[in-house]
C-alpha cells in the first residue's frame, strides 16, 4: 500500500482509531462530557482526513474502497451529521439516568459504516459497510431501554433490517452466481454481455431483491412502513441520524453502483424507480396529513423527499448527480435542523420526547428564536424559496425537466402542494397561543451549549444554501462521478 | 443601484421593526412608515428623472430605464437581474402607497407583536417589489414565492376568526396551497422554457431579455409555445382571481387583518396581471392569441360572478372581495383584447382599483373598530351617528362602481373602448358589470349607512391620521379620474410594446422549426 492510499484512508483510519479509543476511555472512567468530547475530536479529525484525503484523490484503495472527490463529498456529509448527532445527544443524554456513554461509541461506529459504503466499489465492502452501519442503530434506537416505544422501535428495525439484508445478500448471490464478479464495474460489463438482447430471470430476480433491501433502508414506499415507528421511538438525536447519514450513505452507493455498473441503461431498473419514487411521493405526503406527531410527520416526509430525490437520480447524468448531490446536502441541513430543534425542546431527557404537535403550541412566545430555526427548517422541507430547501428542490425539478419526466414532475408538484399542508400545519402549531399549559421549552440557555450553536449554524447555512448556492453548486459538482 | 435599494430598504426595515420592538410598541410603527415612505418618495423621485419612452419591449430603444445585474448562479445561467420601466414604476409607485396605507391603518388595530407583524408586512411588499423588478425567471419566481410566507402570517397570526367562517389558519393555508401549486406549474413551464432555449442555442439563461428574443425569433413550436403559456397562465389566473379559481380570495380577506386585506386587494393582486402582461403575452404572443377567446370568457364571468356573489354577502369585507373578482375581471378582459387603448385603460384600473379597493377595505377595518361587527345585518342608520365616514365610503363605492370623474371610471371606460372593435359581444356583456357595480355599490350603502340606526349612540369618528389618509386616496383617485395623462405617458412605451408583440401573435409564427420537446 502506498503512502497515498493510506493518506487516501485517513477518514476511515482515524473513524476506527476513534471507536477503540472511545472504548478505551469509557473503560478506564465513564464521564459524559470527557467522552462526548473524544467523539467530537475524532470525528473532526476524519473530517480534517476528507480534506487530506481530497488532495490524493483519486485513490483505488484494495479492490473493496475508492476515494474519489465524490466519495470525499459524501465522507464528509456523513461525518458531518455524525458530528452534529454527537454535539446534540450530549445535551439530550444529560437528563438520561443510565450510562450515558456508549451512545458515541454506537454512533462512531455507525459513521465508520457509513464512510466504507460511500467508498464501496465492491459488494463485499458495500455489505459490510451497510451491516456495520446499521447495527449499531439498533443500539441507538433502543438505547432508552426503560421506555417502551424505544425498545418496541428497536426491535423492529432489528427484524425488519435484518430482513432487508438477507434480501440484499440473497440478491447479491444470486447476480455472482450469473457474472461470477463481485466489483461494481465487472457486473456492469458481464451483466451487459449476458443480457445482451433479453433480459436474463436471475440477474431481474436478483437486481429486484437488491432493490428491496436498498428500498427498506431509504424507506421508499411500499417498504417504508417501519419509518414511522422507529423514528417515533427512537431518541430524538438517533432519529436525527437516521433520517440524514444512514439514507445519504445508501444513497451515495446507490448512485455509484448505478454509474459504476452503468445500470442506467436497462429501462425495467428505471420503470421500477420511477413506480417508487412515485408511490413514496403520494404515499408519503398524503399519510403525513393524518399525523398529530412531529416526529411520525418527519418520518413521512423523508419518505416523501427521498422520492423527489429519486425523480433527480432516475433523470442520470452528470447533470443527475450534481443533482442529487444538492438535494441531499440541502435535505441534510434542513432535517438535522428541524430534529435539532426537536431535541434541544426534548432536552435534558425527562423520561419522554416533546413530539406532539401540541406540544410545541406557542413555542415562539417562549423561545423566539428556536422557532424562528423551526420555522426554516419547515419552510425549507416545503421548499420554499430563501431557503435550502427550494434549491433542492429546484435542482430536482430541473434535473426532471431536462430529461422530460412528466408523470414524475407531476407527482413532484401533486406532493409539494399536499406537502405544504402539513408543513404549514406544524409551522404555525409554533406560533398559536394557549393560555394554558407549557409543558416543553428548551432550557433558556439552549444556545449556548454544543448542541444550540450546532442548530444555528444549520439555520444559517440553510439561509445561505437558500440565497447563494453556488459555492456549494460548484464544490459539488467538482465532487462529480466520471 | 437604486433599484436594489428599493428592494434592500423595506428588507432591512422589517428586521429593524422587529428588533426594534423591545423599544416600545411606538418604534415599528414608525420604522415602518418612514421605510414605506422612502420607498413611495425613491419612486417618484424615478418617475421625476427617468425617460419612460424606454423599454425593452420598446422596438426603437429597446433598453431598460435603469437596470441592475450581477451573477448569482452561474452554474445555470441564472442572475441577479433587476430592471425598470414604466409599468414596473408605477406599480412600484402603488406597492409604496399601499404600503404606507397599510401600516397607518394597522396603527391601533394591531397591539400584539407589533414588531412581528411589521416585519412580516414590509418583507411581503419587499418581496412585491422585487416581484416587480425581477428580469430573471429564477429571481421572479423566487420573490413570487416568498412573498407568500409573509402574508401567510399576516392572515394566520393578526386574522380575525369571523364566526361561521372555517378560522384564520385555515384561509391562510388555502391561500397558500392555491398560490403555491399553480406557481409550481410556473415553475415547470420556466424551466422547459429554459431547456428548449438551452437546446436551440446552447447557453443556459434565465434571463428575460434573452428568453424574450429567442421567443421572439419564432425558433419555439407551436405546442411548446401553448403548454408553456399555460404554465405561466394557470398560475396568473390563480392569484389574479379568475373565476373558477378564485375561492381563495373571499375566505383570505374576510380573516386578515385590514392591513393585509389593503395588501392583498392592492397590490397583490396585481402582481398577476403584472405577469402577464410582462411574461404571458409578451413570451407567447402565438398562444396567447389562442387563449384570449377563453381567458376573455373567463374575465367576463369573472365580472359577472363576483358582482353576483356579492349581492348576496353579509359580511362587509367578503363583499369587498367579491366586487375585488369583478374588477379583475375586466382586468383580464382588458389585457386580452391587446389594443393600446385596453392595455392602458389596465394600467388606470389596476392603480385605481388599488387604491378604491384598499380604501373600502380601510373603511372596513374602520367600521369594525367602532361597532365590532363586519355584518351588514347589525350595521344600518350609520350615517347618523358618524358625521365624516359615510360619505367617505359613499365616495368610493361611487369609484367602485365606476362614477365618471373618478380613477375607475377612465379605466373601465378605456378598457371597453379598447376592446370593442377586438370582440363587441364580450364587450356588450361585460358592459353589464357596470350596472351591477352600481346595483351591488349603492345596496351596500343602503344596507350600512342608511336605513333605521340600531342606536343612537355617537360613534367616534375618524381621527386626523384616518381623516388624513382617507382624504389623500380621495384626491388621488379624483386625479387619476380627472387628468390620467401623467400616469399614461410613463406606462405608454411599455404598453406599446405589449400591443405590437402581442399582435404578431395573429401571424403564424415563420418557420417552425422541429419539436423541441415533446
Amino acid at each position: 500500500m502506498t503512502r497515498d492510499q493510506l493518506l487516501a484512508l485517513l477518514p476511515i483510519l482515524f473513524s476506527s482509531a476513534t471507536v477503540v479509543w472511545v472504548m478505551t476511555a469509557i473503560a478506564i472512567r465513564r464521564h459524559h462530557w470527557w467522552n462526548a468530547t473524544f467523539s467530537v475530536v475524532g470525528l473532526n479529525l476524519a473530517l480534517i482526513g476528507c480534506v487530506v484525503a481530497y488532495f490524493v484523490s483519486p485513490q483505488i484503495v484494495t479492490p473493496l474502497l475508492v476515494v474519489d472527490s465524490y466519495s470525499c463529498l459524501y465522507m464528509a456529509m456523513v461525518l458531518a451529521t455524525g458530528l452534529a448527532t454527537a454535539t446534540l445527544s450530549h445535551a439530550y443524554m444529560e437528563g438520561f439516568d443510565g450510562n450515558k456513554e456508549e451512545v458515541y461509541l454506537l454512533l462512531n461506529l455507525s459513521v465508520l459504516g457509513g464512510l466504507v459504503l460511500v467508498c464501496a466499489r465492491h459488494f463485499a465492502s458495500f455489505f459490510i459497510g451497510l451491516e456495520l452501519l446499521s447495527v449499531p442503530l439498533y443500539g441507538l434506537i433502543g438505547y432508552l431501554v426503560k421506555e417502551r416505544r424505544s425498545l418496541e422501535a428497536s426491535m423492529k428495525y432489528l427484524v425488519l433490517s435484518a430482513a432487508a439484508s438477507a434480501f440484499l445478500l440473497f440478491g447479491m448471490a444470486l447476480i455472482y452466481s450469473q457474472t461470477g464478479a463481485l466489483g461494481f464495474a465487472d457486473i456492469g460489463a458481464r451483466t451487459a454481455a449476458i443480457t445482451a438482447g433479453a433480459p436474463h430471470t436471475v440477474l431481474v430476480i436478483g437486481g429486484a431483491m437488491i432493490l428491496i433491501g436498498i428500498g427498506f433502508k431509504l424507506s421508499l414506499a411500499p417498504f417504508h412502513l417501519w419509518t414511522p415507528d422507529v423514528y417515533e421511538g427512537a431518541p430524538a438525536p438517533v432519529g436525527a441520524y437516521l433520517a440524514t447519514a444512514s439514507k445519504v450513505a445508501v444513497f451515495a452507493v446507490l448512485l455509484r453502483f448505478f454509474v459504476e455498473a452503468k445500470a442506467y441503461q436497462y429501462g425495467l431498473l428505471l420503470d421500477v424507480l420511477s413506480a417508487l419514487a412515485i408511490l413514496s411521493i403520494v404515499a408519503g405526503n398524503l399519510l403525513a396529513l393524518l399525523q398529530e406527531n412531529l416526529k411520525r410527520l418527519l418520518a413521512y416526509s423523508s419518505i416523501a423527499h427521498f422520492g423527489y430525490l429519486l425523480v433527480a437520480f432516475i433523470a442520470a447524468g452528470q447533470f443527475a448527480t450534481e443533482a442529487v448531490g444538492i438535494y441531499l446536502l440541502t435535505y441534510v441541513v434542513t432535517t438535522l435542523a428541524a430534529f435539532g430543534v426537536v431535541t434541544l425542546v426534548s432536552s435534558p431527557y425527562k423520561g419522554h420526547d416533546a413530539d406532539r404537535l401540541w406540544d410545541y403550541r406557542g413555542l415562539f412566545w417562549r423561545r423566539p428564536y428556536l422557532t424562528a430555526i423551526m420555522t426554516m427548517a419547515m419552510l425549507s422541507l416545503a421548499g420554499i424559496p430563501m431557503t435550502a430547501g427550494f434549491i433542492g428542490k429546484f435542482y430536482a425539478i430541473t434535473a426532471g425537466v431536462e430529461k422530460r419526466q412528466w408523470l414524475l414532475l407531476a407527482a413532484v408538484v401533486f406532493g409539494s402542494a399536499v406537502g405544504l399542508y402539513y408543513y404549514l400545519r406544524a409551522m404555525v402549531q409554533l406560533y398559536l397561543r394557549t393560555p394554558w399549559v407549557r409543558k416543553y421549552s428548551a432550557p433558556l440557555d439552549w444556545a449556548s451549549g454544543t448542541g444550540g450553536a450546532m442548530v444555528v449554524a444549520l439555520m444559517l447555512l440553510m439561509i445561505v444554501l437558500g440565497v447563494y448556492p453556488q459555492p456549494f453548486i460548484t464544490a459539488i459538482q467538482a465532487a462529480g462521478l466520471h | 443601484m437604486i433599484l436594489v435599494w428599493l428592494m434592500v430598504i423595506p428588507f432591512v426595515g422589517g428586521f429593524l421593526c422587529w428588533q426594534g420592538e423591545r423599544f416600545g410598541r411606538g418604534f415599528p410603527r414608525w420604522v415602518g412608515l418612514i421605510t414605506m415612505s422612502i420607498v413611495l418618495l425613491m419612486s417618484l423621485y424615478l418617475w421625476h428623472v427617468g425617460d419612460y419612452t424606454q423599454t425593452l419591449l420598446n422596438p426603437s430603444s429597446p433598453q431598460w430605464v435603469a437596470e441592475f445585474k450581477a451573477d448569482w448562479i452561474p452554474r445555470l445561467g441564472i442572475s441577479f437581474h433587476l430592471a425598470l420601466d414604466g409599468l414596473s414604476l408605477v406599480l412600484i409607485a402603488l406597492t409604496g402607497l399601499i404600503g404606507v396605507l397599510a401600516i397607518a391603518c394597522s396603527w391601533n388595530e394591531v397591539q400584539r407583536n407589533v414588531g412581528f407583524f411589521h416585519l412580516n408586512l414590509l418583507w411581503n411588499l419587499a418581496g412585491v417589489i422585487g416581484v416587480f423588478l425581477a428580469m430573471d425567471l429564477f429571481l421572479f419566481f423566487f420573490f413570487w414565492e416568498m412573498m407568500l410566507v409573509p402574508m401567510y402570517f399576516l392572515i394566520a397570526l393578526w386574522g380575525h376568526n369571523i364566526p361561521g367562517g372555517k378560522g384564520r389558519v385555515f384561509a391562510a393555508t388555502k391561500f397558500f396551497i392555491f398560490t403555491q401549486a399553480s406557481g409550481l406549474l410556473m415553475l415547470l413551464a420556466i424551466l422547459a422554457l429554459v431547456f428548449a432555449h438551452y437546446q436551440a442555442t446552447g447557453t443556459i439563461s434565465f434571463g428575460y431579455p434573452d428568453l424574450l428574443a429567442w421567443t421572439r425569433s419564432g425558433a419555439m413550436s407551436a405546442q411548446l409555445e401553448w403548454w408553456l403559456m399555460l404554465g405561466f397562465f394557470v398560475a396568473f389566473a390563480v392569484k389574479m382571481p379568475v373565476v373558477p379559481v378564485h375561492s381563495w380570495l373571499p375566505d383570505a380577506h374576510s380573516q386578515a387583518p385590514t392591513a393585509g386585506s389593503v395588501d392583498l386587494a392592492g397590490i397583490l393582486l396585481k402582481t398577476a396581471a403584472y405577469g402577464i402582461l410582462r411574461f404571458g403575452v409578451p413570451m407567447f404572443p402565438h398562444a396567447s392569441q389562442e387563449i384570449a377567446p377563453v381567458a376573455m370568457w373567463l374575465g367576463v364571468a369573472g365580472i359577472i360572478w363576483g358582482a353576483v356573489l356579492s349581492l348576496s354577502q353579509h359580511d362587509v369585507k367578503r363583499f369587498v372581495a367579491y366586487t375585488s373578482v369583478s374588477h379583475m375581471g375586466f382586468i383580464l378582459v382588458g389585457i386580452y383584447s391587446g389594443t393600446e387603448q385596453s392595455l392602458q385603460g389596465v394600467v388606470i384600473q389596476m392603480l385605481a382599483h388599488g387604491i378604491s379597493a384598499g380604501a373600502l377595505f380601510i373603511l372596513c377595518g374602520e367600521i369594525y373598530e367602532r361597532l365590532h361587527t363586519r355584518d351588514l345585518r347589525e350595521m344600518g342608520g350609520l350615517w347618523s351617528r358618524l358625521p365624516f365616514l359615510p360619505p367617505i365610503a359613499m365616495f368610493f363605492s361611487a369609484a367602485a362602481l365606476g362614477l365618471p370623474g373618478m380613477g375607475n371610471f377612465v379605466g373601465e371606460f378605456l378598457i371597453l373602448v379598447g376592446s370593442f372593435p377586438i370582440n363587441p359581444v364580450i364587450t356588450i356583456v361585460s358592459a353589464t358589470g357596470l350596472i351591477l357595480a352600481a346595483v351591488y355599490s349603492l345596496m351596500m350603502m343602503q344596507r350600512a349607512f342608511f336605513g333605521a340606526a340600531q342606536s343612537d349612540e355617537k360613534l367616534r369618528d375618524l381621527n386626523v391620521r384616518e381623516m388624513t389618509t382617507m382624504l389623500s386616496l380621495m384626491a388621488l383617485i379624483l386625479f387619476m379620474g380627472l387628468y390620467p395623462q401623467p400616469i399614461l405617458d410613463v406606462t405608454k412605451a411599455t404598453m406599446a410594446g405589449v400591443q405590437t408583440i402581442y399582435a404578431t401573435g395573429l401571424v403564424p409564427p415563420a418557420a417552425s422549426v422541429a419539436e423541441v420537446l415533446p
